[in-house]
């Protein structure tokens, strides 16, 4: 096992991708999710996928994972999808597929383990499969090849413990343990802070220098990847009579000529930032809400056996203030505790040491501390939006959903039209919350928490994994708001959002021996 | 529940042992102690165990820590079945309608005892037993059908995220204003509004984790394993310590005549 790097290295054969006229509609949809699809890849080619979200780019990525048509009867293929001219679904193993979500990309406990997972699949012999083990995490740097140092996990360490950006190199390196000819990744870098998506970013670049394999990527962020592929592909939603592939060719001929029009799609452009309402006035600076020594966790105290035992903070001495029209951002690196401190904040987690206190103008004769605050008195003074939109949807209707904060309240319903005008959600009053665009969603989510007219707006990374366009309108909204007098805190790793909001910044670093994941080889 | 199944740090001796042969031990043991409702096999049994708690890498704080609802439960048990169990030989308490017999207390006693002993052997498995290294072991040794054992064990570690998102669902609930407080009506249908939130999300994972399942490869006839489940010599000593334990426990409440199988 331990000299296994040395030999047994088989081949990558790059695979060639060819798409004729194909087309794809899923199990109860009436339209396609794509149609009209010609596209030739040819081995070791490296393809950024882009396209405005519905152009179905997801749905080839999982076609070519093989992975699609298990759905039943009803979903319709038309045309062809063949990798070196053989149907995905017949040749497991030949790509591997990477998603956004890094937790659902872990299969098994232990690190050594879920890297060979894929190759025990394969039926790859014993020895093999460990040597294939020990150089795939070599190449994705969880585990060098001559021993020591700080990236060095041992092949036991439990995959439980890893950071965002290392379980995506994990996930790379089961992949690769494959030895797949085609690397799919879907969004790989959405869910990261941006540590994590240059170390993933890198880990890739490095895999496929090695092994020559063909890439294909779907991201927002162009500037990530541009530097790494030698083409893109832009799709655009398909009809009947226009083909699926909008524009295609070398990065930067692609970025000139398409520039307006990726932009209109929501695509992030690299050097381009999208235009945002300025702030007008400083807000009036009133305190509403005040940290002081604050020590916060996730956990409530633990029982062992009659003794309740207090968790240990994941961050303390933290001090802050609120106040009346002005911005504060949270920022700081993946397990520096800032969104368990904005929970905190908003009265939704119990402080483990220090204090918050409400002032008058906020509390109005509620008490001082919002965590004891009943619910709907909590809602009509600190409104939360959460990172995942769905955590929060309570009905099965857009504008139930809208109407949900005002009625519990028994006041502000009048607001809930301006709210969908303005947050472009009117012609979806009657769909089923759940069913939305990434996008849809995160405005919807805004909208519902704002609609029980809150002084203080608790943001957890609102611009995570969200095109250009919502950005832009998120962004020009909440400064809007906070002219108007509300107080804005927002978790977020985005620079540009935060300048233009402007206020002050709270910067947090991972408290010292906390229970944070540790940061292993990000250099 | 994801720190309690992690096994990193325990190196004792019985965490190499084969998980079906551990499995087959605890078997014998609870099966010889659900026979009897004596005290004495109870206590035989239960004294062997814990003698072989360094050996699973157990001790007594540890064991507080994972199972005090279990021990609350048959010492309340035991003291309930005392109060209330008809009286035989000297009463030695008397409140009313509530007495404590030398029967009763026995028989007490006896249920107490029985309950830390039938107890014991499962969280002597769990302590020493890596989930992973027993779906092993019931793929390889015992035969089931991979798929089945593979998928259970990747959804057992979504179980722990699921903890983690009731904790966030029921938090963002309250941002919306769903609170926990009101009638037990409202509070119920508040719980089940979090339910449903959870259970959205549980499926969404679910369907995530498997298309990643599958685009490994997983799914089809032929497959290898990284990790062989062997069986050694440890494995005879685990399985003549468990029949050890069972016939020690028989033969000393039939030796003392204490011998009573519960059906009499």
């Amino acid at each position: 096992m331990a000299a296994a790097h040395a030999g047994a290295a088989v081949a990558v054969r790059p695979a060639a991708v060819s798409a004729r006229g194909w087309g794809w509609r899923h199990s109860g949809r009436s339209a396609p999710a794509i149609r009209g699809l010609d596209l030739e890849i040819c081995p070791g080619e490296r393809v950024l996928l882009l396209g405005a979200s519905g152009a179905g780019k997801s749905t080839l990525l999982h076609a070519l994972a093989g992975v699609l048509g298990d759905e039943g009867d009803d979903a319709d293929e038309s045309g062809s999808l063949l990798i070196d001219g053989v149907a995905p679904r017949e040749q497991r193993g030949r790509s591997g597929l990477m998603q956004q979500d890094p937790e659902t990309q872990v299969v098994l406990s232990r690190l050594g383990d879920d890297v060979a997972f894929g190759a025990e699949n394969l039926a790859v012999p014993r020895e093999e499969i460990w040597s294939r083990v020990h150089e795939a995490l070599d190449d994705v740097g969880l585990r060098p090849a001559g021993g020591g140092g700080a990236g060095q996990l041992a092949l036991d360490h439990p995959t439980s413990a890893l950071s965002g950006g290392q379980k995506q190199r994990l996930a790379l390196a089961g992949i690769l343990a494959m030895r797949p000819g085609l690397i799919l990744l879907d969004e790989p870098t959405a869910n990261l802070d941006p540590a994590g998506v240059l170390e993933v970013r890198d880990a890739v670049g490095r895999c496929l220098d090695k092994t020559g394999a063909t890439l294909v990527v779907v991201e927002h962020r162009v500037s990530v990847w541009k530097d790494l592929v030698d083409r893109i592909v832009v799709l655009q939603p398909g009809s009947a009579a226009a083909p699926a592939v909008l524009l295609d060719g070398p990065p930067d001929q692609v970025l000139a000529d398409a520039r307006s029009v990726l932009i209109a799609a929501g695509v992030w452009v690299p050097g381009y930032v999208p235009a945002t309402r300025a702030r007008s006035t400083a807000g009036s600076g009133a305190l509403l809400l005040a940290a002081e020594e604050l020590a916060v966790s996730r956990e409530r105290p633990r029982r062992r056996g009659f003794k309740s035992v207090p968790p240990l903070p994941v961050q303390e001495g933290i001090s802050a203030q609120v106040r009346e029209g002005q911005a504060l951002t949270v920022a700081g690196p993946n397990g520096a505790g800032k969104s368990t401190f904005a929970l905190t904040l908003a009265g939704l987690l119990a402080p483990v040491g220090g204090k918050i206190s409400a002032t008058v103008e906020l509390s109005r004769g509620a008490g001082i501390d919002p965590f004891r605050w009943k619910a709907d008195q909590l809602i009509s003074r600190i409104g939360t939006v959460f990172q995942e939109p769905e955590h929060q949807f309570v009905t099965g209707r857009v504008l139930d959903e809208l109407m949900f904060g005002p009625r519990h309240l028994g006041h502000g319903e009048e607001r809930v039209d301006e709210l969908l005008q303005r947050l472009r959600l009117t012609h979806l009053v009657d769909a089923n919350p759940f069913t939305l665009s990434g996008g849809e969603k995160r405005r919807l989510s805004v909208a519902t928490v704002l609609a029980a007219h809150p002084n203080v707006l608790v943001l957890d990374e609102p611009t995570f994994g969200q095109d250009a366009n919502t950005w832009a309108e998120l962004a020009s909204f909440l400064s809007e708001l906070l002219d108007a007098g509300t107080a804005v805190v927002s978790v977020t790793h985005d620079q540009e959002f935060s300048a233009v909001l402007g206020g002050t910044e709270l910067r947090l670093d991972p408290a010292f021996g906390s229970g944070a994941p540790l940061e292993a080889g990000a250099a | 529940m994801r720190v309690a199944l992690n096994l990193r740090g325990n190196h004792a001796l019985l965490t190499r042992a084969n998980p079906l042969a551990k499995f087959a031990a605890v078997f014998l043991i609870t099966l010889v102690l659900a026979l009897s409702i004596d005290w004495v096999s109870a206590t035989t049994a239960l004294v062997m165990e814990l003698a072989i708690f360094p050996l699973a890498g157990l001790t007594l704080p540890l064991l507080w820590q994972r199972a005090w609802p279990l021990i609350l439960a048959a010492a309340l048990g035991g003291w309930s079945t005392a109060i209330v169990a008809a009286d035989s030989g000297a009463v030695m308490l008397d409140v009313g309608i509530w007495s404590i017999s030398e029967g009763s207390l026995q028989l007490g006693l006896g249920f107490m005892l029985r309950g830390m002993a039938i107890a014991l052997p499962a969280i002597l498995l769990m302590t020493c037993t890596d989930p992973t290294d027993l779906a092993d072991a019931l793929a390889q040794k015992a035969r089931l059908p991979h798929r089945f054992v593979l998928g259970t064990l990747a959804a057992m570690r979504l179980v722990g995220l699921m903890a983690e998102e009731w904790q966030t669902i029921g938090m963002a609930r309250r941002a919306r204003g769903v609170g926990s407080q009101g009638s037990p009506l409202q509070r119920l249908r508040a719980m089940l509004g979090q339910s449903f939130g959870l259970l959205v999300q549980a499926i969404r994972r679910a369907s995530r984790l498997a298309v990643t399942m599958e685009a490994r490869g997983f799914g089809g006839s032929q497959r290898t394993w990284a990790r062989e489940s062997t069986y050694s010599l440890l494995d005879i000593w685990v399985l003549l310590g468990g029949l050890l334990i069972a016939v020690a426990a028989v033969f000393a409440a039939v030796g003392l005549g204490t011998w009573s199988f519960v059906w009499r």
